[in-house]
């Protein structure tokens, strides 16, 4: 055996021109305004901001959602309308609509390019009408689709409670009588007996995600005995989790590293670099690394994901042997192709907005490992993709599967190339164990289809001569 | 500044967009910050077009920010002038570009220099006009940009055609049943033995323009899109234009005496008057529809219409004039229109608002309380919210408003349609109020199937809390599977762990 043999291959980073279809940031006031349920979304834009939100979010639009526009006009640009002025009279309104516990301010491109001070009129006008505003400039100058949350939960994490109140102690002694009033009775709660847990340093994951898929991630890491102090961002803006010094974090999603970035820096946090907990591979991989730091011993880890494989075998083995390949628009991309790729399935190419080889490294590791195990080649990784270039790429390869954006799908279709819209994997719940059959549910839907279409001779539906 | 949760009308570029991609073979590269492309899926989903929408962006990102646009813009251009030798390359600046205030058109002449094709920037303020102005003005710019071309090159063809001839101008993608429109009014020439000479933007190639000039008149459906273009060509080349939206049973035969009158008036010798006839008593069924009792049963009921202009004059008319039904207000969103709305509908309905504030017409609807509303998507949520039915008659829509069926509002299968639609939202209000008073339908609760009420099984305070947090639709199966997987277990306490542990094992 020679040395080149057992060189492992490493992983190839390309970049190309930028020129690719993504959300604008902005999108991430769809989802966490209904995460964070006592909060107002302000987008300080154009009607150019406002008419994606109202397309892309669709019927969610109509539900009299916490977020508005605040739309800017000509005056506004050319500064004949004084900024704080406008925003506190847009604030005031607010307020007494919906009186939320906080506003979040999403600065735009507009607000960048004419150089709003929104840092700097916050301060002010939140002690001036008393409810907290908090800053995040998710714009497409800077920033891809997710990055927006990541923005919104980097300012918020600089409001995390530093210490925590005092009120905390006695609610916990009122909770001390509750128990004894309670006696006798079935113990009911989840964040049950202190007993149950290992005694390790408190630890906050970061990263919003639906209630269910919360409760289910504090389950898992309580079968090891972990307990989770709190999520960034909760439920409600007044509950947001206590930060001290020395606290443990862990990220749920690779699009988070700003806030990671914060975490550490402004709040002197120690950060858990583990891969996602996406896919059964990747939630064991992420449960391990957790129990590690704490010098735990993971229990019943191995067996739990055979499990989990088994119980999906069905879905599984529509896609093994088969070829995908991720345009890129997300930043879920890396987790997911190293998933896919635990599989069975071959990755011809990881497209991605932006990569963070620090943040995601634990993750980049995996899929390397994961590679080498499953004997296919490593796959190149593109950043800042170019959509045309990527297009004539998947006509020469044709790969059986290309996970993309709205815009390319419909046109993929035609052309009898099975495509799965990247955008649903940012709505469905594809953390942890428990979800696995939900994201091989979403990648198999198209082969599904297929199974049920064959035959009929209509796979391509476009005339010869149209262009990729 | 001001506080909006939803907009009528949206951008300008969005306008200009609609217009180059109507056309075949035309690219528009837009000035704009990632994530601006928004207009690639909307077509591509709510026309389920299949062809690549030919849409690209030449990013502003932070390096432009810093140091100008410098040759990217100009490599865009030339860059896709190669790839896909496009006949014409529309510059599209955005409202982040106009406020960056660079020198686009200079980068067009650039560009011009070394593409094959043709470069243009489209010449809209996004400050000052939204999408259907802008879409208004980018034809009118594309249109004169070839005729003068044409007349440069001493290529414009001499004279008319020799048979009365037609251009049907304002069919464009993303327009309300415009596709089935523009079939429908072929239809309808072809009946009157009117050749069409050239209709767009939709489908139009850029080299056939200069033969615009050969048609006898233009016929302008849409109120909104394609006036402009029309006055340009009556200016330079003195072709009338008929401007009477063919939508209802008196309007369509207003439009074909308009159309009889300006063929005349140029010796051809037409009389439609036996087709309206034999169309409007034995073809339409609107017509007959009004004298029915199922309209009788309509007069008198209040309505209220909204929209953009077109469609919400036309429809006010149609429910006053032809149906008997009381319109209470009738109101757009086309405010840079105000007057003509108002001079069309004044004399159909008791009030009209002019507006674009989705919240003061949300108000307005709840004020008057109709039996039924005409409106966009989000009067129908308006709608939903008031219990009223809903028709909707104009944009902005959502994906159930491109029927693959065929479905025009305009000319004579147009008035069928509308027709169905008014009779179906005002029969449905009926029903709703019938079960109201008869207290609904059957109202007892169903029974739960399989779990008996004594069951042995108890379900945990957390655990009753993730059921809640479960879709209502798939509840019930999933409280069911749940149970079964406990008690297969012998499992007295069903936890939220349980639930979850049964989800992986049955994919309840």
């Amino acid at each position: 055996m020679t040395l080149a043999d057992t060189q492992p291959q490493a992983l190839n980073f390309e970049c190309e021109t930028g020129n690719y279809h993504t959300f604008c940031p902005i999108s991430c006031v769809a989802w966490l305004y209904q995460k964070i349920e006592d909060s107002f979304f302000l987008v300080i834009g154009t009607k150019t901001c406002g008419y994606f939100l109202q397309n892309a979010m669709g019927v969610m639009i109509f539900a009299e959602p916490r977020y508005a526009m605040a739309e800017l006009e000509e005056g506004d640009i050319s500064a004949q309308l004084n900024d704080y002025d406008e925003l506190k009279r847009l604030c005031l309104q607010i307020k007494r609509d919906r009186n939320p516990s906080v506003i979040v301010w999403i600065g735009t491109c507009t607000t960048e390019i004419i150089k709003t001070d929104l840092e700097g009129l916050a301060p002010k006008l939140e002690s001036e009408i008393g409810i907290p505003i908090v800053v995040a400039r998710a714009n497409g100058l800077d920033y891809a689709f997710t990055q927006g949350e990541d923005t919104v939960l980097a300012a918020m994490a600089q409001r995390c409670p530093s210490k925590a109140p005092e009120g905390e102690k006695e609610k916990e002694e009122r909770n001390g009588i509750q128990k004894l009033l309670n006696f006798g009775r079935k113990k009911e709660d989840v964040a049950a007996d202190e007993s149950e847990y290992v005694n390790h340093p408190p630890l906050v994951l970061f990263g919003s995600l639906p209630d269910p898929v919360v409760t289910q991630m504090t389950l898992e890491l309580k079968k090891q005995g972990i307990k989770v102090s709190g999520w960034l961002p909760s439920k409600r803006y007044t509950e947001l989790p206590v930060l001290e010094e020395g606290y443990y974090v862990a990220g749920m999603n690779p699009f988070l590293s700003r806030t990671a970035t914060t975490l550490m820096r402004r709040r002197k946090c120690k950060l858990i670099g583990a891969p996602f907990p996406i896919g059964p591979d990747g939630t064991h991989a992420w449960i391990e690394k957790i129990c590690s730091v704490f010098g735990i011993e993971p229990k019943g880890l191995e067996e739990r994901e055979a499990q989990i494989w088994e119980s999906v075998e069905d879905y599984v083995k529509l896609i093994r042997g088969k070829s995908v390949f991720f345009m890129g628009d997300n930043l879920l991309e890396i987790s997911l192709a190293r998933f896919l790729t635990r599989c069975g399935m071959t990755v011809q190419e990881i497209g991605i907005p932006y990569m963070d080889k620090r943040y995601q490294a634990a993750e980049l590791a995996l899929l390397e490992k994961t590679c080498q195990e499953m004997g296919v080649p490593i796959p190149t990784i593109v950043e800042k993709p170019d959509n045309y270039n990527q297009l004539q790429r998947i006509n020469e390869n044709r790969p059986d599967l290309v996970i993309t954006g709205m815009a390319h799908a419909n046109p993929l279709e035609a052309r009898g190339i099975n495509t799965k819209w990247s955008v649903e994997f940012t709505f469905a719940q594809i953390h942890g164990f428990t979800n696995t059959r939900d994201v091989l549910e979403l990648v198999t839907r198209p082969m599904r289809r297929n199974n049920s279409l064959k035959d009929l001779g209509w796979d391509k539906l476009v005339r010869d001569e149209a262009k990729v | 500044m001001k506080l909006a949760y939803w907009m009528y009308a949206g951008p300008a570029h969005i306008g200009t967009l609609r217009i180059a991609s109507s056309f075949k073979n035309v690219h528009a590269i837009m000035h704009a910050p990632l994530g601006d492309d928004y207009f690639n899926v909307m077509r591509s989903m709510l026309e389920r077009e299949r062809d690549f929408t030919p849409v690209t962006t030449s990013v502003v990102d932070r390096n432009v920010l810093a140091r100008g646009s410098q040759e990217k813009v100009v490599d865009n251009i030339t860059r896709k002038d190669a790839e896909e030798h496009p006949d014409l390359i529309v510059l599209t600046p955005t409202c982040t570009s106009s406020i960056l205030q660079e020198d686009l058109q200079n980068f067009v002449e650039r560009a011009q220099l070394e593409a094959k094709g043709d470069v243009m920037l489209a010449d809209v303020n996004h400050y000052r006009f939204n999408e259907l102005q802008a879409a208004d003005r980018t034809l009118h710019q594309v249109v004169k940009f070839y005729l003068e071309k044409a007349r440069r090159k001493g290529t414009l063809p001499d004279g008319k055609t020799q048979k009365p001839s037609v251009n049907i101008i304002g069919t464009s993608t993303l327009g309300f049943h415009s596709q089935h429109d523009c079939t429908e009014l072929k239809r309808l020439m072809a009946d009157l033995g009117i050749e069409v000479n050239e209709i767009i933007p939709e489908g139009a190639s850029v080299h056939n323009l200069k033969n615009l000039p050969r048609a006898w008149f233009n016929l302008v459906p849409y109120r909104e899109l394609g006036l402009m273009t029309a006055h340009y060509l009556q200016e330079e080349f003195g072709t009338p234009f008929v401007d009477i939206t063919p939508m209802g049973v008196v309007e369509t035969a207003r439009c074909l005496r308009k159309i009889q009158q300006v063929l005349n008036e140029q010796g051809a010798d037409v009389n439609y008057e036996s087709y309206i006839n034999e169309q409007t008593l034995y073809v339409s069924q609107a017509a007959w529809f009004s004298r029915s009792i199922d309209c009788q049963n309509l007069t008198g009921k209040k309505a209220v219409v909204f929209g953009d202009n077109t469609h919400a004059a036309a429809m006010t008319k149609i429910l006053a004039r032809e149906m008997g039904i009381h319109v209470v207000w009738a109101g757009t969103y086309c405010k840079y229109d105000e007057e003509w709305f108002r001079d069309q509908v004044s004399e159909y309905c008791d009030e009209v608002i002019i507006s674009d504030d989705n919240g003061a017409i949300g108000d307005a609807i709840a004020r008057v309380e109709p039996s039924a509303i005409f409106g966009t998507q989000m009067e129908r949520h308006v709608g939903k919210r008031l219990d009223i039915p809903c028709g909707v008659i104009a944009s902005p829509i959502h994906i159930q408003n491109f029927p693959i069926g065929y479905k025009p509002f305009l000319g004579y299968e147009g008035t069928n349609q509308i027709t169905d639609l008014v009779y179906n939202s005002f029969t449905l209000g009926m029903e709703d109020h019938l079960l109201e008073i008869f207290g609904g339908h059957d109202t007892k609760e169903g029974i739960t199937k399989g779990i008996s009420a004594d069951s042995d099984l108890n379900w945990s305070k957390d655990g009753l809390a993730e059921l809640n947090k479960i879709p209502g639709f798939v509840r019930g199966k999933v409280k069911r599977n749940t149970e079964k997987f406990a008690r297969e277990r012998n499992i007295e306490q069903i936890t939220a762990e349980v639930l979850y542990a049964a989800k992986e094992a049955v994919g309840a």
